[in-house]
């Protein structure tokens, strides 16, 4: 008796565990898209992860939409994440539009047609893809699916501050990343046994220090020809690898994990980089509009990231990445809905616009040339680099983002001094991203 | 024929009797047998069958056999990381918690003057919501700027690294549980104060020393509420979840609700069963392979349960048996 009241207990907490393990759904309407009729009255919801400031600023944008196209009004709902926009594709009740922050799970939205396959309206509607750069093209489709547009970017470069290089007599920003380490040591100030201003930190998972950001400086590349991952054949992560734990040797690991928890969080005014505990940093475009907005006094400049000895060729490139936004099988007004998401990816205004607001970059070519006239010079590094033909993004795969979480796990172990032999660890990362990949791929739709 | 011709409305009386109370037993039982089939016979099938599909909640389940299982034990090397953490939680924090539970029970059962007041400032840490006592915590352990490391660096230590070190963040993750520990102590407490006053009295008059007392005299009388502490603690374990959630989250830097992309954080150091599961649920979408992972948490968690069910024959006494 007191045996099956036990098991009970397990049973129900078992239970409670896998709970969310729900039914599936979601329409199977056409996933065609019809062309809209003009003369028709509709409300569409559009459905987007921006919140406080920043949905006003897409509130605003769509404003100009709902004056352009009087007949449809626009339902913004923001502070909507990929679960919920996942959740309400399971459920059926889709909105007509989302907007999704993350760009690894273009493949998650376009495998089995979750979200509508883009290709024919943008074939017959004649938007030119070239008018797109390469990264933004590649991240939007899956499998020769485009199921998503590109909605504006974030594109990564150095910022470093003009007065603390000044002061410790260096000309101008590092262009290799030896460069940056020695010019990381001359600006380091320590304080007996803590640091007190740190030149600049590689550290795995601080901010927004990670293997996928840093790869493009050693022209690092994810995948070879047949598929397979190139973590361990590529000769670039094992680089980058051995030259972030340097520095962070050089810091000493305790030292400089204790400097980053008292750094200050990454999205608050106490950030180290605009508090001047950090003297150079890696960062997004965005952090223009946040310095503009929290600490306005900081003398700062910014340039693209130093790139790995030897590979010269690839200053002025980066890591971007952005928004994407798309329609979602099911959803009520597809014609109106396409209508908005090819406003907010192909109209030069709204690309300006939005681009002026969020602090993020034009992701329609032909509005680059307007946001460039009107950039503040921090700025304009960021379209610079943007415009980089090395300037690359992750690879949309089957499994998502898990490549890059097995790569971060691996290089946080190895950074702190607990990864073993470097090449073996990098071995590992790659049968289990080839693992993880077949696994996410096994079952899917042909 | 008269007798059963009197019987006949007697029986037909009981019958409807009957009836009418096994119909206000099952409207009565209604509301718990809907929960039930809804929120766990239905989850749990479900979830079973789940396990053998590939299925990414958008696009419908697709049959795979035993593949997720297959990968479970053969391929995926992040599972034996978590299945390490939590069963590190189940030697290292249950017992922890259990022992000082009970200790802190027979101090304050011993209490004479303001028991009151120190029962309530134990029990207090157990109402106050886990989120909020986790950052509570990682504000307290920051390793640099935390008060606790300040107080050390003052007297010339120098702190640990706390939530932030790859070997003190499930310690510190212990210490958290240990504060919180309310409910259990309330449960020995009151089992301690229900040992029966003479049965000690008569050990202390033949001469048994406090600790024999207690061992054969308090332990025995209140192992089946220890028997329960241990079997709730382990199942508790098997869930961590929260805690390391929002601490692997704040400790990495980001906000509490910024937690996904620190999940494990440091160094996988905080990578628990549920938290991986939890990743590859919602966060990498394949609710087939985290479905067999859940059966296998069932399952591991009845068959831990059964072991101690089993072994605790040995060593727990109920009141019936020993009357």
């Amino acid at each position: 008796m007191r045996l099956g009241a036990a098991a009970a207990v397990v049973l129900v907490a078992g239970a409670m565990a896998i709970g969310g393990c729900g039914s599936s759904g979601g329409s199977s309407t056409s996933s065609a898209i019809p062309t809209f009729n003009a003369s028709e009255k509709v409300t569409i919801t559009y459905w987007v992860p921006f919140t406080g400031g920043e949905l006003s600023f897409v509130r605003k944008v769509i404003n100009g939409f709902e004056h352009a196209y009087p007949n449809i009004k626009v339902n913004l709902v923001g502070n909507i994440n990929d679960e919920k926009i996942i959740a309400a594709s399971r459920s059926g009740n889709v909105p007509d539009a989302a907007l999704s922050f993350t760009t690894d799970n273009t493949g998650v939205f376009c495998k089995d047609n979750t979200f509508l396959n883009l290709g024919p309206a943008i074939k017959r509607d004649g938007i030119d893809l070239a008018n797109f750069p390469p990264a933004q093209r590649q991240y939007t489709e899956f499998q020769g699916t485009r199921c998503v547009l590109p909605a504006m970017a974030d594109v990564y470069g150095l910022y470093y501050n003009k007065h603390m290089l000044e002061q410790a007599g260096i000309a101008g920003p590092p262009k290799t990343v030896s460069e940056l380490a020695a010019d990381a040591k001359k600006l380091t100030v320590r304080s007996g046994s803590s640091l007190k201003t740190v030149g600049f930190t590689p550290y795995i998972g601080f901010y927004e220090n990670s293997g996928a950001h840093f790869g493009p400086l050693w022209g690092a590349s994810w995948l070879q020809p047949d598929g397979k991952s190139a973590i361990a054949s590529d000769p670039g992560w094992g680089e980058m690898a051995e030259w972030v734990k340097q520095l962070v040797d050089y810091y000493g690991n305790s030292t400089l994990v204790r400097f980053q928890a008292g750094a200050g969080g990454e999205f608050t005014s106490s950030n180290a980089f605009q508090t001047g505990k950090l003297a150079m940093n890696m960062d997004g475009e965005w952090r223009t509009a946040l310095i503009k907005s929290e600490t306005p006094n900081l003398q700062y400049a910014t340039a693209p990231m130093p790139v790995a000895d030897g590979h010269s060729q690839l200053y002025g490139g980066g890591y971007t990445t952005g928004n994407i936004t798309g329609i979602p099988k099911g959803a009520p007004h597809p014609a109106a809905a396409w209508e908005l998401i090819k406003y907010l990816a192909t109209n030069v205004q709204a690309q300006v616009e939005l681009s002026q607001d969020l602090g993020n970059v034009p992701t329609w070519i032909p509005a680059l040339d307007r946001v460039h006239a009107t950039a503040s010079p921090q700025f304009q590094t960021f379209l610079a680099i943007f415009s980089n033909p090395h300037t690359t993004t992750t690879p949309i795969t089957a499994s998502g983002e898990a490549s890059q979480k097995t790569l971060e796990n691996y290089l946080e172990k190895y950074q702190a001094g607990e990864g073993g032999n470097l090449q073996q660890g990098l071995k590992q990362v790659a049968s289990q991203i080839d693992a993880q990949e077949a696994q996410a791929s096994v079952g899917s739709a042909p | 024929m008269s007798s059963v011709a009197a019987a006949d409305p007697r029986m037909r009386a009981r019958r409807r009797a009957q009836w009418h109370r096994r119909r206000t037993v099952a409207v009565l039982l209604a509301p718990w047998a809907v929960g039930f089939l809804v929120f766990f016979a239905y989850p749990l099938l479900a979830s079973f069958y789940y396990s053998f599909t590939h299925y990414d909640l958008l696009s419908p389940p697709r049959w795979i056999g035993l593949r997720n299982y297959e990968y479970l034990f053969n391929s995926d090397p992040q599972v034996f990381s978590a299945v390490r953490n939590t069963l590190w939680l189940i030697a290292i924090m249950v017992p922890a918690q259990v022992l000082f539970a009970l200790g802190v029970a027979l101090l304050l059962s011993r209490a004479r003057r303001g028991a009151g007041v120190m029962r309530t400032i134990f029990y207090l840490p157990a109402l106050a919501p886990i989120v909020a006592a986790t950052l509570g915590f990682a504000y307290l352990f920051n390793p640099a700027t935390g008060p606790v490391n300040t107080i050390l660096s003052s007297i010339g230590i120098e702190g640990p690294l706390w939530l932030n070190g790859p070997a003190t963040a499930k310690p510190t993750l212990v210490l958290l549980g240990l504060w919180g520990i309310g409910n259990t102590l309330i449960i020995f407490l009151a089992a301690v104060l229900d040992v029966p006053t003479h049965l000690l009295e008569s050990a202390e008059l033949d001469g048994a020393s406090a600790w024999r007392r207690f061992v054969h005299v308090t332990l025995p009388t209140i192992s089946p509420v220890l028997l329960f502490a241990i079997v709730i603690s382990v199942i508790d374990a098997l869930q961590y979840f929260t805690q390391a959630y929002v601490a692997a989250g704040v400790a990495q830097g980001g906000q509490a609700g910024e937690s996904a992309k620190a999940l494990g954080y440091p160094q996988g150091a905080t990578l628990f069963y549920p938290i991986y599961l939890y990743e590859q649920a919602f966060s990498r979408f394949n609710m087939g392979y985290a479905s067999a992972m859940s059966i296998m948490m069932l399952i591991v968690a009845l068959a831990l349960t059964l072991v101690i069910l089993r072994n605790s024959r040995r060593w727990v006494h109920y009141q019936a048996e020993t009357r």
